[in-house]
């Protein structure tokens, strides 16, 4: 062999951690064998907070905040979760009106999510436009986000037993105008991108997963649609007002990236579509459980009442105690299977709490999903997975 | 899942593993399988058409630093075909190494190194068990109980040496002197 040809065989380039297009700080190492990836090695935890750690040194009520940083881009379902287990070991269900309230506002967030996928999605194959069009309509739901909780995006706006205050005057009016709204702005996403030509060539029989790698490789949410499964954990395990509204599943055929694209757009139809029902079938009511030593009293009778302001401070300094038991509680966040597993000795601290993050998976099978794509189509997948590193790091 | 469901699943379980104690919650069922029995009974789980547990969720270590064994090593697996869990767990002693599930479900990869890494639990058979999440050449396995919440360490950029430096963590505030001197 001459020389000159060892010189030529694979090489090593070293994608992030510091990337426009890595969607956060993935450090991808890739093997190349001229433009074709060989090996693909991701490398993660550079947003590592040990949220896990520090849940199990905070109070149940104190640990709800930090699951909106987790995945920051879709913050309220991620909560979700949490509020849902802490609720199944106490034994509390929240009110019908705040069931309703907080599948709103998962669904906004659904809608929030995917938006971003769009907009990042797009950037990374150089459609600029979808950008700015996807967080014109953010904005609008992050105002909606800014009403309801006072935050626009870290909302901890969910409690265990309910929410944390009523939806103020007005507010379901500017959701409904947003519903009425957005159906013709996924038109116009369609338009810009579904039968695109530059859109369709980099996207179809780009990443392909068939239905049983993906199983195997522990795919959720739209990426496990994307391959022809339809599975959805609203659909398969209800909770919260889940069971209440109709809608459905879409499912993608070859599990490409364009299927996992389209797959997320008729989400974002499918989340308008729950919304509207939501606010059609949603009556005035309590929004928290009236259990006070789970819930935080009403202000007023705070104001007035010592027990009030006793359980109030009690629940704000020691917190509440949850009887011993563990419990795995699964919801359907924007980019899949949000998994809250929690061990209760009794405490009012848990014991320990994992944290079951979509992304992970997603990720972790980018080791064999980018093998045999060239370099030019890495951007593409890392974006077509929809990944954000604060849930993935923890 | 509904009480139904656990029902049915309890009693293909006991047909088909009757060697293992299965304790039934109010919404779940954990099966308690020893570690040298693990790679066995997981590919059963998986490969029983009636269980079909198809897809492994999330894998999370315990540490019972009071108990013996301290660690349990806990499994969720789903069939979303079945719409059916089930909760797998293995209790684990110091420095012993649990078999790997990679050749039954790949995504367990990450999970083992994560587990390796944040509880310091060996599995045996991995393909590339390093860490994960922390750093390169991190010390300690931070979700260990015995693991203070600050850590051990702290870095910081040393002006007269020109690099980063680590030393153990300090807590107490440096020098309150100029504050004072302003009161």
């Amino acid at each position: 062999m001459k020389d000159t040809e060892t010189e030529f065989i694979n090489y090593t380039v070293n994608f992030g951690p510091q990337h426009p297009a890595a969607h956060g700080v993935l450090r991808l190492l890739l093997e190349l064998d001229g433009e074709v990836v060989v090996r693909a090695d991701p490398h993660i935890g550079f947003l590592h907070r040990g949220t896990e750690k520090l849940l199990e040194h905070k109070t149940y009520l104190q640990g709800l905040p930090y699951f909106d940083r987790l995945d920051y881009m879709s913050m309220i379902a991620e909560e979700h979760s949490w509020v849902l287990a802490v609720e199944r070991l106490l034994g509390i269900t929240a009110p019908e009106r705040a069931q309703y309230i907080r599948v709103i506002f998962s669904e906004l967030t659904r809608i929030l999510n995917h938006l971003l996928f769009l907009a990042a999605h797009g950037l990374d194959v150089g459609a600029m436009t979808m950008f700015i069009y996807c967080f014109r309509e953010r904005e609008r739901i992050m105002d909606i986000y800014e009403a309801a909780s006072g935050a626009r995006m870290h909302a901890a706006y969910f409690r265990p037993g309910g929410v944390a205050r009523d939806l103020p005057d007005g507010l379901e009016q500017k959701i409904r105008d947003f519903t009425d709204d957005f159906p013709s702005k996924i038109d116009e996403y369609e338009t810009l991108l579904t039968n695109n030509r530059i859109w369709k060539q980099r996207l179809v029989n780009i990443g392909v997963v068939s239905a049983k790698e993906a199983l195997d490789l522990g795919f959720v949410g739209p990426m496990l649609r994307g391959s022809g499964i339809a599975w959805d954990l609203r659909k398969a395990e209800p909770y919260d007002a889940y069971d209440r509204v109709e809608f459905d599943i879409p499912i993608g055929k070859n599990g490409d990236s364009y299927d996992r694209y389209l797959v997320r757009v008729e989400e974002l139809r499918q989340s308008n579509h729950i919304i509207r029902q939501c606010l059609d079938q949603m009556r005035p009511g309590p929004i928290k459980t009236e259990w006070f030593k789970n819930s935080i009293p009403y202000r007023k009778e705070m104001q007035e009442g010592m027990e009030s302001l006793i359980v109030h401070f009690k629940q704000f300094s020691e917190g509440y105690e949850v009887p011993p038991g563990e419990i795995y509680v699964a919801t359907e966040s924007p980019k899949g299977e949000l998994g809250v597993y929690i061990i209760s000795h009794g405490k009012n601290k848990p014991y320990r709490v994992k944290i079951r993050a979509a992304g992970f998976n997603h990720l972790q099978a980018m080791k064999s999903m980018l093998i045999g794509h060239m370099l030019a189509d890495v951007t593409t997948l890392v974006g077509s997975i929809d990944i954000v590193f604060g849930e993935i790091d923890r | 899942m509904t009480p139904e469901k656990l029902d049915t699943l309890a009693t293909r379980i006991a047909q088909r593993l009757p060697e293992f104690t299965t304790e039934r919650l109010t919404d779940a069922l954990i099966l308690h399988v020893p570690a040298d029995r693990l790679l066995a009974t997981m590919t059963i789980l998986r490969d029983d058409p009636e269980l079909d547990f198809t897809q492994m969720i999330d894998l999370a270590g315990v540490h019972y630093p009071e108990r013996n064994p301290p660690f349990d090593v806990v499994y969720q697996l789903l069939s979303v075909h079945k719409n059916h869990r089930l909760r797998v767990k293995t209790g684990l002693g110091e420095g012993e190494a649990i078999p790997s599930v990679t050749g039954i479900w790949s995504c367990a990869d990450w999970y083992e190194r994560e587990t390796y890494d944040l509880m310091g639990i060996l599995f045996s058979g991995h393909p590339d068990l390093r860490r994960i999440l922390n750093d390169y050449d991190f010390d300690g396995h931070p979700l260990r109980k015995d693991f203070p919440v600050v850590g051990r360490y702290e870095m910081r950029y040393d002006e007269a040496v020109g690099r980063l430096v680590r030393e153990p963590v300090a807590l107490e505030i440096a020098d309150r002197e100029p504050y004072r001197r302003a009161l």
